[in-house]
């Protein structure tokens, strides 16, 4: 059942909340000076008007028309929906932390300060990197940092003119977009039939115009550049530095690091890999790892271990700057670092080698029917073309899509990456069991099967949600943004 | 061997590589190749039980020590209902992604959608995003918006009244770019407009000011808005939202741009973060506007949906033509804030900000009595105010003396800044949620400090 806005259910003088009445001296009112009228707000803002049933009432029943990991498979790929611990919850409500004021004397915040630093070496040691900055609030917020810093380090050479970076074609749409904000151009790289990186693209466009070349490893189609080596000689022989979009990085915990790779620097997501909620789109983290190379262009302040505690080190001249307002989202740090802490290196590195497992099980499952256009294996994630049951029954991946959610699954990425028509773009993560993973793996070749049979019941999913599918024109058309 | 959070058995794990004809989990990674395969673990330590992580959390959470904060700049203890962490931690809202499908999406859409409404309502102005990163997240965000706005422009004014860390932010955004930040000067503990007209030239695109400023005074824009439109310019104001309550909305002074931080509005100290960052415009920039928006729309059956919309500005369709690299935003803690502001109401945001000015006035009043200290600067302010030693002794010892008694009295305005200029400076924050008790205690060790 669909549920009203809530300030439709306002009721003039109800109140969800009281507040202790003001105590100060009788009299004090009176002297107080009042506002400058000059400078009162005239106009009383609407905001809803309910007692507290109501707002428990309207939430509760909103979180019902949301589908979580927690109330069911999410295979959505490149976004890493791996089950959220609950201990982590626990202790990220924990009021020694969520009671602390970022700006408090340092002596008072050790406790904060050495889960940040703890966090960083820990990252440092998964990544093979030499250190890293907190402050990113996410992955897209990391790519900023991570280019900014790049721009620096050449400037403190005095090379103004590489003004390019290469991105390949199948990359997130932040990588571009993150590039032009810090006021690079973006030069597309193809990828080759295999569906990795064009070397002789590549090579073609490398010059002392280039930057930087970012690379997602494994890319978007799940698969691992293993050219990686060869790329990473030559960006740098070219004078350029190779950057790590580390939205898979799901996929080699334990089995490899970017840092052995060559990247020079890298932006981790932490509400992807290391298991923080993704709370319906943020708040997650994007820390920024580097090698010695960008170390001295890190942001401001960095973390350091003293003999009398830890201290913020500002004295940085290279360095960038701030990126965000204070240290970075911390209680998503702190998730993650439970995170850390309860799998330890055995078990991240387990997680890796179970995802990787779930997602070639499940393409194993699927490929007799659905076609999967690259790669023979695939490591955390694979895509799949529903191109054939376009031409032959008119039946899109978005309806295949629409029908999982009567199904009760959250849909694959539809449509991403580019090189593949028709996409569906699958990550099972290493939380789901076999039996899950059979269960999704039956009822998408149940869907293929009604596709031949009955292709309009597919094109009229879903039929269980509150709502149908929605007029997107109308939407953009008759912008309706507020009430 | 069985890992935390991951479910498979021993049998499942053989009968699931048979299934795809290998022996074992190394042969995936072979990939990898010999060289970059590691052969040593991850020099990390090794996993821990809940009860073992708990104990250690418990350990390392010791050396925080809590106190009565005084202390704001950007950060504030304001109270919040107890519906707001009840709420705002329902599985499903916690663990859903972005509401890409929206049919099981619909619960977040709304609640965004909410979230939208309340912050138009609270600015004035026409149409808000689904929120950024933060305070100086929206601050960069505005100054993007300017420069894309205004054909052949690079430069943004800034106040030098503004919060020295979204200054810092700014200036970020500014570096190794043909962007620049100019610093409008200010007069007195506010900004100083009377040159404003004189920094207008094609190459400016906007005006960033902050209100209340990183003094905690409240400023005055009066004219602002159309000298800077005669200009082309546009003009960004930067404010906590619950002094909105009480002081002119950004839209009442004609303000283009409002932006700024709704931690104040539900979400806990959290040592800075997460918070979540606003940012609202007038229609004539809806377009322009960064980041997620929710849009009302109708099924075929005409039912009334949420979705995402106005895609078209965005980084997944636009690439390096977007009008900003954000995806991921503070969505939960912009949940947080829709459920505060649905609990308290117009009439409890008022009642909080109203609060917050008296109970700020009076233990300023009674401050303003002691020897050693001044409130310099005789400007309004709303819940925060600088307080000025005569000495850099005298000012270290009060600290220290209120710390004995649990209180953190203010934050040095040099420990933001790094100025030598500002080492006498103390930020004094007070909100409704200081009880008179807590305020006597301040006054009281202050009165010893300060005689």
């Amino acid at each position: 059942m669909s549920e009203p806005l809530l300030i439709d259910m306002s009721k003039q003088g109800r109140k969800a909340y009281c507040f202790p009445p003001l105590d100060l001296p009788r009299g004090f009112d009176q002297a107080l000076p009042s506002l400058p009228a000059s400078l009162s707000r005239q106009t009383a803002a609407r905001l809803p008007e309910v007692a507290e049933l109501d707002v428990v009432r309207h939430f509760t029943r909103l979180s019902n028309l949301v589908h979580g990991v927690d109330n069911g498979m999410y295979p959505l790929g490149s976004c890493t929906m791996k089950y959220n611990p609950k201990l982590a919850e626990h202790i990220a409500g924990m009021s020694e932390f969520t009671q602390i004021h970022p700006l408090q004397d340092i002596s008072t915040v050790q406790g904060s300060l050495s889960v940040m630093y703890n966090l960083l070496e820990d990252l440092s040691s998964i990544t093979g990197m030499s250190w890293g900055t907190l402050q990113p609030c996410a992955g897209a917020h990391g790519e900023y940092t991570g280019l900014k810093m790049i721009r620096s380090y050449f400037l403190k050479q005095g090379d103004d003119a590489r003004k390019k970076v290469l991105i390949p074609v199948s990359a997130h749409g932040t990588n571009p977009a993150s590039a032009a904000v810090n006021g690079f151009d973006v030069v597309p790289i193809a990828s080759d039939e295999r569906g990795l990186v064009d070397l002789e693209d590549l090579a073609s466009k490398l010059d002392d115009s280039v930057a930087a070349l970012m690379l997602t490893n494994p890319n978007t189609l799940g698969l691992f550049e293993q050219d990686i080596l060869v790329i990473s000689r030559m960006v740098h022989d070219a004078g350029a530095l190779l950057y790590y979009d580390g939205a898979n990085l799901n996929a080699i915990l334990g089995m490899a690091t970017p840092g052995d790779m060559g990247f020079d620097v890298l932006h981790l997501n932490l509400h992807k890999t290391f298991s923080t909620p993704h709370g319906g789109g943020g708040p997650g983290s994007g820390p920024v790892m580097v090698n010695s190379t960008l170390r001295p262009f890190l942001p401001k302040p960095d973390i350091e271990l003293t003999d009398s505690g830890y201290v913020y080190q500002w004295e940085n001249e290279e360095s960038i700057g701030k990126v965000s307002m204070f240290w970075g989202n911390f209680l998503v740090l702190l998730r993650a670092y439970v995170y850390i802490l309860r799998m330890g290196s055995e078990g991240l590195r387990a997680a890796s080698r179970h995802a990787v497992l779930n997602a070639n099980y499940l393409a194993a499952k699927l490929a007799p029917v659905l076609r999967i256009p690259y790669g023979k294996r695939c490591m955390h994630e694979f895509v799949i073309s529903c191109s054939d049951l376009l031409e032959k029954y008119g039946v899109s991946a978005q309806d295949i899509a629409k029908a999982l959610i009567d199904e009760g699954y959250h849909p694959p990425t539809m449509y991403f990456p580019s090189l593949v028509s028709e996409a569906l773009m699958i990550e099972p993560t290493e939380s789901e069991s076999v039996e899950s993973l059979d269960a999704f793996a039956e009822t998408l070749l149940k869907l293929v099967k009604r596709a031949q049979e009955d292709p309009a019941s597919l094109k009229a999913a879903p039929i269980t949600t509150v709502v149908g599918r929605l007029d997107e024109v109308k939407a953009v058309k008759e912008p309706n943004l507020r009430y | 061997m069985v890992y935390p959070y991951i479910p498979h058995t021993d049998e499942d794990r053989s009968m699931m590589l048979s299934a795809i004809g290998l022996q074992s989990l190394d042969q995936l990674f072979e990939v990898l190749g010999e060289e970059l395969q590691l052969s040593d673990s991850v020099p990390i330590s090794h996993g821990r039980t809940e009860d073992e992580v708990q104990r250690m959390i418990d350990s390392i959470a010791s050396r925080n020590v809590r106190g009565i904060p005084f202390l704001g700049c950007g950060c504030y203890d304001h109270i919040i209902p107890s519906t707001v962490k009840a709420l705002s931690s329902l599985p499903s809202f916690v663990t859903a992604y972005t509401p890409y499908q929206a049919e099981m999406s619909q619960g977040l859409l709304q609640a965004i959608y909410e979230f939208q409404s309340m912050i138009c309502e609270i600015t004035g102005l026409d149409v808000a995003n689904a929120s950024l990163y933060d305070g100086s997240h929206a601050a960069s965000e505005a100054a993007s918006l300017m420069v894309a706005s205004k054909r052949k422009s690079s430069t943004v004014l800034v106040s030098s009244t503004i919060h020295p860390f979204i200054l810092a932010v700014l200036t970020t955004w500014a570096k190794g770019t043909d962007r620049a930040i100019r610093i409008l000067q200010e007069k007195e503990g506010v900004v100083d407009l009377s040159s404003l007209e004189a920094e207008l030239d094609e190459t400016c695109a906007g005006l960033i000011v902050q209100s209340p400023n990183r003094y905690g005074l409240l400023e005055d824009y009066n004219t602002v808005a159309d000298t800077l439109h005669t200009h082309a310019c546009l003009f960004a104001i930067l404010s906590d939202p619950l002094s909105l309550a009480i002081q002119k909305s950004p839209a009442e002074w004609g303000a283009d741009i409002a932006i700024g931080d709704t931690q104040s509005l539900g979400l806990p100290l959290a040592f800075g973060g997460p918070s979540c960052g606003y940012m609202a415009v007038t229609e004539s920039l809806m377009r322009r506007i960064p980041g997620r928006i929710v849009g009302a729309t109708t099924d075929a059956k005409g039912r009334r949906g949420f979705t995402l919309t106005l895609q078209a500005r965005e980084q997944h369709i636009k690439r390096e033509r977007a009008t900003s690299n954000v995806c991921s935003n503070q969505a939960l803690a912009a949940l947080m804030t829709t459920i505060h502001l649905s609990s308290l109401g117009w009439g409890g945001m008022v009642e909080a900000a109203n609060q917050s000015y008296a109970k700020a006035h009076y233990l300023a009043y009674h401050l303003a009595q002691l020897p050693g200290v001044t409130l310099i600067w005789d400007k309004p302010f709303w819940c925060e105010f600088p307080l000025v030693f005569s000495d850099a002794k005298r000012m270290r010892k009060f600290l220290q003396e209120l710390r004995n008694e649990g209180i953190f009295a203010g934050v040095r305005l040099a420990a933001l800044t790094r100025q030598a200029k500002d080492e006498l400076v103390l930020l004094v924050a007070v909100t409704e949620k200081r009880s008179r008790e807590e305020l006597e205690l301040y006054l009281a060790a202050a009165r010893r400090v300060m005689k």
